[in-house]
């Protein structure tokens, strides 16, 4: 988009810009709500203990665990994602579809069902090695997808026009696929790094401290106490950490294309003899992170009905309830992140960079963190919200606003505003514009955001302990109580709905990579 | 393009069609799962799930009165009530271990158990605070692995655990309410010193596993010869398919050692309740024999504590266990936290 147009269309609409620029930062300001708890509380300590607490060697053991996860699981996603887009994209990989399909099936399955998994068929893969495996086959996807959706439309005609300057084939990708590549790459990179930061359930199984399961266990046995605001902020620390290093790794190139044009495909890559080497790896990804805990799940669910274990009502109830939460929840990040993408769309500038990068902040904050803040906030400040739907709901919304956030963009730069401008000069008003050209423009992205919140409020555990209505239960909380009771196939029912009901949104994703523009 | 928008059509009949079914369920099913029932009684449990269910459905046949069970973690729960303060939902407390009831205890929210309910319960079983009763009883034990190591190499007090010979050999789980009872016992047995000392053993010396049954399944799979945990869990795998335990079997320490602990299970009434008198009958109902008979029933393989009431027979009786001399009714699992948390191990 040209920039003096851009200009014109600001003056043009200020008004209506300055609501939205309001409401989104309403909405960062919510998510912002839980450090109102942790900081100052963290704050509150006598500096001398809270030093002698920090500056202990348990600490520095939690800090060396969580940073050898980093070191590991990152990279691991990076090139797992990669290598399998790059294979599924840009090469002439026999059933590629399928692949796509396949990849991205490991979404459908909650990373502490996967860790389930592992721990019942590989009872010696515990510690390092098992966190480290089981977070990468889970993680992987946050990688393969924004990255597979880039290479599928990345015009070729750079790369051709380095092949002509005399590059070699490789040298050609080097110099001017993977700069492009670098936005999807380090946005993947985050995701990854955010849920490891938070991640909880996998690591309890497999038996490898970090902070968060450190603050579990704060939380056990004290619930809201300085201690687990002190190791919290650490782990603040860490996200901010994490969320600067994105933005070094993104750069300032542009990607887009400039100028108009018919785009093209790029012509796949004769694998030739790596046509064998490629499937077997493709095979080995998804028979890891997808046969496994599947085959688990059905061999545990084949045992229970065997001895008789009784289902039906109570399972129906359950999953009821936890569709009707990921529905609520789903809606209110979307609804929420709604201003602060048009915004980062529409008038970039350093300030909504800052709101984007702040909402990003409590969702790095592990689930029990976010769930005690809003505990705390309630008791002391809102009663009457205590233990509603509502505050949970409200909970959701501050955990997963960057997926819904993330996906958002992606359909608002679909839906460039000359359209919308195009449409108000033949005579429609503001609102009747939105409704008749951008929202056709976007459903597919709102949709997409929907799937993903959901999918993350389908299998959220700590938050939901803390505050759902007492008298709900969910699958994800139904599976973690069996499942710490070593009880697996009691367990299994509430881990096949939850793979179940997300295999379908999961297939919604696929869309996100066939029809990116 | 038309997969597309079949798929999208899938997509929004999966994420509503709950929600409508929610609603149709809702009324039928007169329970709605959305929020809490202003005329159930609120009973916040950190006790087994099934046993606590067990009890409040037998509660709700018996007398018609309604009920909804919030479930939670000993010390988390007891801390989440004291953070509620006087306006807390919750009308009854039932807790796995006395500790977590005596931190609102401390906190000064509980009402008085009423007479009958105390005399219900055997001697010894209620404080004489007269806040809270017990409702059921756990003991420790050692739980060890007959292939790897025999009956006379066990420790004879759970002390010797410390010994550098039993470095790496034994499993607990210490960021468990269970475990943390069990060190309150022994502070109030052997002081703090002899404690401290025991816990910063244990950080260099134990397999450090989630929870009791993981211990127990970690012992019984060979990695490691020992473990400390309680007396049910063992004796609910044995009645079951002994997947768990197979190799399996307990030592229990006696000569009133800090091993052979005895921990209740304590339940109270909070003074803030809407619904006091309908709360006291549930703890009445609760320690009464026939709520103690449920307990039996449940096959949790707890202990009875109402009087008359015999635990399951494949259990040692309670009286012949020969706990040390520790009063149940000063536990402070705080103070064991702050200890754990010197030791490195929280």
């Amino acid at each position: 988009m040209p920039a003096s147009f851009r200009a014109q269309s600001v003056g043009a609409r200020s008004l209506g810009a300055r609501g939205v620029a309001v409401a989104a930062a309403l909405v960062a300001a919510l998510t912002l709500l839980p450090l109102l708890v942790v900081v100052p509380d963290a704050l509150s300590a006598d500096p001398g203990e809270a030093a002698s607490y920090l500056l202990r060697p348990r600490v520095g053991e939690l800090l060396t665990n969580t940073g050898m996860l980093f070191v590991v699981t990152v990279p691991a996603t990076v090139v797992v994602g990669v290598a399998a887009a790059w294979l599924v994209e840009r090469t002439a990989l026999p059933g590629a579809g399928v692949w796509r399909t396949l990849l991205l099936a490991p979404l459908a399955v909650p990373s502490f069902v996967s860790a389930y998994a592992w721990v019942t068929v590989a009872p010696w893969l515990d510690g390092f090695g098992g966190a480290a495996l089981v977070t990468t086959l889970a993680y992987f996807p946050f990688v393969f997808l924004p990255v597979a959706a880039l290479l599928r439309t990345l015009d070729p005609g750079d790369e051709e026009a380095a092949r002509s300057l005399g590059l070699s084939p490789a040298a050609a990708v080097v110099r001017t696929v993977l700069p492009r590549l670098r936005p999807a790459l380090s946005g993947g990179a985050l995701l990854v790094a955010l849920h490891l930061l938070a991640e909880y359930g996998v690591l309890e199984m497999m038996r490898f401290q970090t902070f968060t399961t450190a603050i579990m266990q704060q939380y056990a046995v004290g619930f809201s106490d300085t201690s687990s605001s002190l190791l919290a902020s650490v782990l603040l620390t860490l996200c901010l950490v994490a969320l600067v290093l994105d933005l070094l790794a993104r750069g300032r190139h542009r990607v887009a294309r400039v100028g108009s044009g018919v785009q093209r495909r790029a012509v796949p890559a004769v694998l030739g003899g790596w046509t064998t080497p490629a499937l077997v790896f493709l095979a080995a990804v998804v028979a890891l992170s997808v046969a496994v805990p599947v085959a688990t799940v059905v061999r545990w669910l084949l045992h229970g009905i065997a001895e008789g274990d009784p289902l039906g009502a109570d399972l129906l109830q359950v999953t009821l309830s936890t569709l009707g939460l990921a529905v609520l929840g789903a809606l209110a990040a979307v609804v929420a992140a709604l201003p602060g993408a048009w915004l980062l769309n529409r008038h970039r500038s350093g300030l909504t960079l800052l709101l984007e990068r702040t909402t990003f902040i409590a969702s790095a904050l592990p689930g029990v963190v976010v769930g005690l803040a809003m505990v705390t906030l309630a008791v002391r400040w809102a009663r009457p919200v205590y233990q509603t739907v509502g505050l949970i709901v409200l909970a959701y919304a501050i955990l997963f606003l960057p997926r819904a956030m993330v996906s958002l963009r992606a359909g608002l730069a679909a839906a460039r505003p000359e359209l919308s401008e195009a449409a108000r000069s033949l005579g429609l008003s503001g609102l009747a514009a939105f409704v008749r050209v951008v929202l056709p423009l976007v459903a597919p992205s709102v949709l997409t955001a929907l799937v993903l919140v959901a999918l993350a409020v389908n299998t959220e555990l700590t938050a939901t302990l803390l505050l759902a209505p007492t008298g709900t239960d969910t699958l994800a909380l139904a599976f973690w109580r069996e499942a710490s009771e070593l009880d697996y196939a009691a367990a299994a029912p509430f881990a096949a709905v939850m793979i179940t009901m997300s295999v379908p949104l999961t297939m919604l994703l696929r869309r996100q990579i066939l029809e990116e523009r | 393009m038309p997969q597309r928008r079949h798929l999208g059509a899938a997509a929004v009949l999966t994420l509503t069609l709950p929600l409508a079914l929610a609603a149709c369920g809702g009324g039928g099913s007169g329970e709605d799962a959305f929020e809490a029932d202003p005329d159930a009684l609120q009973i916040y449990s950190s006790q087994h799930r099934n046993v606590t269910e067990a009890w409040a459905q037998a509660f709700t046949d018996e007398t018609g009165i309604k009920t909804q069970v919030r479930e939670g973690q000993d010390a988390s729960m007891g801390h989440m009530i004291v953070e509620e303060g006087d306006a807390s939902p919750a009308d009854v407390f039932l807790t796995e271990n006395s500790p977590a009831m005596t931190i609102v205890e401390r906190a000064g929210l509980l009402a008085p158990v009423d007479q009958e309910t105390v005399a219900q319960v055997g001697d010894g079983m209620a404080p004489s605070s007269g806040q809270w009763t017990a409702i059921a009883a756990r003991s420790t034990v050692l739980v060890y692995n007959t292939d790897l190591i025999s009956e006379d190499e066990l420790p004879t007090s759970i002390m010797d655990l410390a010994e550098p010979e039993w470095a790496g050999r034994w499993g607990a789980a210490p960021g468990g309410a269970d475990f943390q009872a069990i060190v309150a016992g022994m502070l109030s047995d052997q002081g703090e010193q002899e404690t401290q000392a025991w816990l910063d053993a244990l950080a260099d010396n134990a397999e450090v596993y989630q929870n009791n049954i993981a211990t127990m399944q970690a012992v019984n799979a060979g990695e490691v010869p020992v473990g400390i945990m309680y007396h049910y869990y063992w004796y609910r795998d044995q009645a079951g398919d002994k997947e768990g335990s197979a190799n399996t079997k307990l030592h229990y320490f006696g000569n009133q050692d800090p091993g052979a602990f005895v921990s209740l299970s304590a339940g109270g009434v909070l003074a803030s309740s809407d619904m006091a008198d309908k709360a006291q009958q549930f703890l009445s109902y609760v320690t009464s024999s026939e709520g103690q008979q449920v307990l039996v029933d449940s096959g949790s393989m707890e202990y009875a504590v109402g009087t008359g009431v015999e635990s399951d027979p494949a259990l040692p009786p309670l009286t012949s266990l020969d706990a040390p001399p520790v009063d149940p009714f000063t536990l402070n699992s705080d103070d064991v936290v702050t200890m754990m948390t010197d030791a490195g191990i929280l």
